[in-house]
């Protein structure tokens, strides 16, 4: 990355960063035309289209295994008894932790005061409402009957019947609803004084009109930011604990049950510290491409990279922590269900699944601890790639691996994805870059004013 | 039906944010209380220098979640204990642990939609129209100049002597605002 380096800036923090986060010479003006740019560009960029188009054809697939679904049922897909969750639960899961990361930069980090979220909290609040979009589509996918999804809500239906509140599943259609609801919300609060710029900066009576819709006619007024800060602000704060809540809940599915493996007092803490992990290693791998592609480096700084590379190190110690003690109290509680299960788990027919975990997961996150893998953007996305994907395998063993042999062995079984199975996984991945290509087509990717508002103060501190 | 009525009021165009707040300070001390700053960002301290008070956002914020955890609550109760009651085991029908869950995330849903609807509402968003819209120069409003306006609903507005009140803060421009 040739612009990259800004380090010959002499002010640095006492831990060695640049002060500035955005690159010298931005001005208000030069902040609102880089961003604004791309929206409104006649044309995007050739690889745009083909980006797209890939994501688009994968769009398609979804909608031919999704519309197979409806017509034949759930047995197209591998899930037999004893392993009834299959992939559907693996990627629910996997795409409502990457989710967390969004709200985790935009909120967590808004509250703490850390500045460097600015140049890639609205991109990430795009990316966990698309990841959270997908992953409801499982649960719904897997009811077997998703006609008739408006059961699991409270209502007073002609039979009489309530949802069964004390159950997590029942708990989980409210957490992802309302996390869904609160993302979408945040996300257009940010949205509404971005969209005034995109409107007063379009060059087309047709654009005007689109984006004077969507900005409500917001004008900036002092008074309007007053509220408005006040509400965005009321909203992250609102959002910090929701999102520790939402992927507890989702670990209440496993560990409110009694299988072994599942059973852990564990699982809230470990589950929500992966699915930040994941969540940041998708940032990563999407921020990375885009920021060369529209030559964003100027405000998506390597520092920032750095960053994340950073809380990725972390939640992932973390995580490998919950690895460790998975296995050590499974030999240490002395349970014999439990030690058999984890001794499966590494050397049954699912071992190599396991074994590729770690190495995935645990082995070459490792190479984050060196500064120089943490600020070249092709080791770090590769880095970041194998998070995502050993992820998602981490779900996969802990789905499958403690399904599959039931307490007694006459009930064992195995389980193996079927083509729908891969093809749904693959088409929610196309919905998602769908949806994500066209928000970077269409929108502003980078908060504007948020940006100028950063712009303002790195000036009265250099001042 | 253009008569002096017509003027929306009279806006003056700065160059930096701290200008503006100087200004704004200025023309609270002369005695104006109508009117607004327009700024592509929130700057600090722009609302009390406009004489604002606190905003009622949070007020409604905790209203509405109040009401989410309250609502929430009695529903998961009124479905177990008085429509449905299910005697499972002898376990109490008001098992107040297992509808933590659901009365947070009604806590917070609809904490988050008051905070949302209430803070539009109070901006009388949407509204597509407004007279300084018609201001010349006006969209650098939402790209790096930032703008007073002090309204004709002001007893202390005069079309002379706050024009000159304005052109004395040196601005980049000063310029009627007609409704």
């Amino acid at each position: 990355m040739n612009t990259g380096e800004h380090e010959e800036t002499s002010d640095l923090t006492p831990l060695g960063y640049p002060r500035r986060l955005l690159a010298p010479g931005q001005t208000y003006a030069s902040v609102t035309e880089t961003i604004t740019s791309i929206p409104l560009a006649r044309q995007p960029p050739r690889a745009w289209y083909y980006c797209f188009a890939a994501a688009f054809l994968l769009l398609m697939l979804l909608l031919v295994a999704v519309t197979w679904l409806l017509v034949k049922g759930v047995g197209i897909w591998g899930i037999n008894i004893p392993v009834a969750w299959g992939f559907a639960i693996v990627n629910f899961v996997w795409w409502i932790g990457i989710g967390h990361a969004g709200t985790f930069i935009s909120a967590i980090l808004l509250l703490l005061f850390q500045q460097w979220r600015t140049a890639i909290n609205r991109l990430t609040e795009a990316m966990t409402l698309f990841a959270v979009a997908c992953a409801g589509l499982f649960p719904l996918l897997h009811l077997g009957r998703p006609w008739v999804f408006w059961w699991i809500l409270p209502y007073p239906d002609t039979m009489g019947l309530w949802p069964q509140f004390r159950s997590p599943l029942v708990w989980d259609v409210f957490a992802v609803s309302t996390y869904f609801t609160v993302s979408l919300l945040f996300w257009y609060l940010g949205l509404l004084p971005d969209l005034a710029t995109v409107r007063d900066k379009a060059d087309t009576p047709g654009r005007k009109r689109i984006y004077g819709i969507l900005a409500l006619g917001w004008r900036g007024s002092a008074l309007h930011w007053q509220r408005h800060q006040s509400a965005y602000l009321l909203l992250a704060g609102l959002a910090t604990p929701l999102v520790i809540s939402v992927h507890s809940v989702v670990s209440f599915d496993f560990s409110v049950a009694i299988v072994p493996g599942w059973h852990s007092t564990i699982f809230p803490p470990y589950f929500v510290a992966g699915a930040i992990y994941s969540g940041f290693a998708m940032v990563l791998n999407i921020v990375i491409p885009i920021r060369k592609l529209y030559g964003l480096e100027g405000l998506i700084t390597p520092r920032y990279l750095n960053n994340m590379a950073n809380v990725m190190l972390v939640t992932g110690e973390i995580v490998a922590y919950g690895y460790f003690i998975e296995a050590f109290m499974a030999w240490f509680g002395g349970d014999k269900f439990d030690a058999y299960m984890m001794y499966n788990r590494a050397f049954g027919p699912y071992g190599w699944v396991f074994w590729s975990l770690m190495g995935l997961n645990v082995v070459i996150p490792q190479a984050l601890w060196s500064r120089r893998v943490r600020r070249n953007p092709l080791l770090l996305f590769l880095v970041a790639l194998s998070i995502n994907i050993g992820m998602w395998v981490e779900r996969f063993v802990i789905v499958i691996t403690s399904l599959h042999r039931d307490f007694t062995p006459s009930a064992w079984g195995m389980y193996i994805p079927t083509v729908w199975d891969w093809a749904t996984l693959a088409g929610t991945i196309g919905l998602f870059l769908t949806l994500l290509f066209l928000f970077i087509r269409f929108l502003p990717i980078i908060s504007i004013s948020e940006t100028r508002e950063l712009l303002s103060e790195e000036a009265k501190t250099a001042a | 039906m253009r008569t002096a009525s017509a003027t929306y009021g009279l806006i003056a165009e700065f160059e930096s944010p701290a200008q503006l707040l100087e200004a704004a300070a200025l023309a609270r001390e002369r005695g104006y209380r109508e009117m607004d700053g327009y700024t592509p960002f929130p700057v600090e301290g722009l609302p009390e220098a406009l004489g604002r008070k606190r905003t009622r956002v949070p007020l409604i914020v905790l209203v509405g979640g109040i009401c989410g955890g309250v609502g929430g609550y009695f529903m998961q109760w009124y479905a177990n204990v008085i429509s449905y009651p299910l005697n499972i085991g002898g376990r109490p029908l008001n098992s107040w642990p297992l509808f933590i869950p659901i009365t947070f995330e009604l806590t917070i849903l609809c904490a988050a939609l008051s905070g949302f609807f209430g803070s539009l509402v109070m901006n009388r968003l949407p509204q597509p129209y407004h007279p300084v819209f018609g201001a010349p120069n006006f969209e650098r409003a939402s790209i790096d100049h930032f703008f007073l306006c002090i309204e004709a609903a002001d007893p202390m507005f005069d079309p002379i002597v706050t024009h000159a009140f304005l052109t004395a803060l040196d601005p980049l421009s000063v310029s009627e605002v007609e409704t």
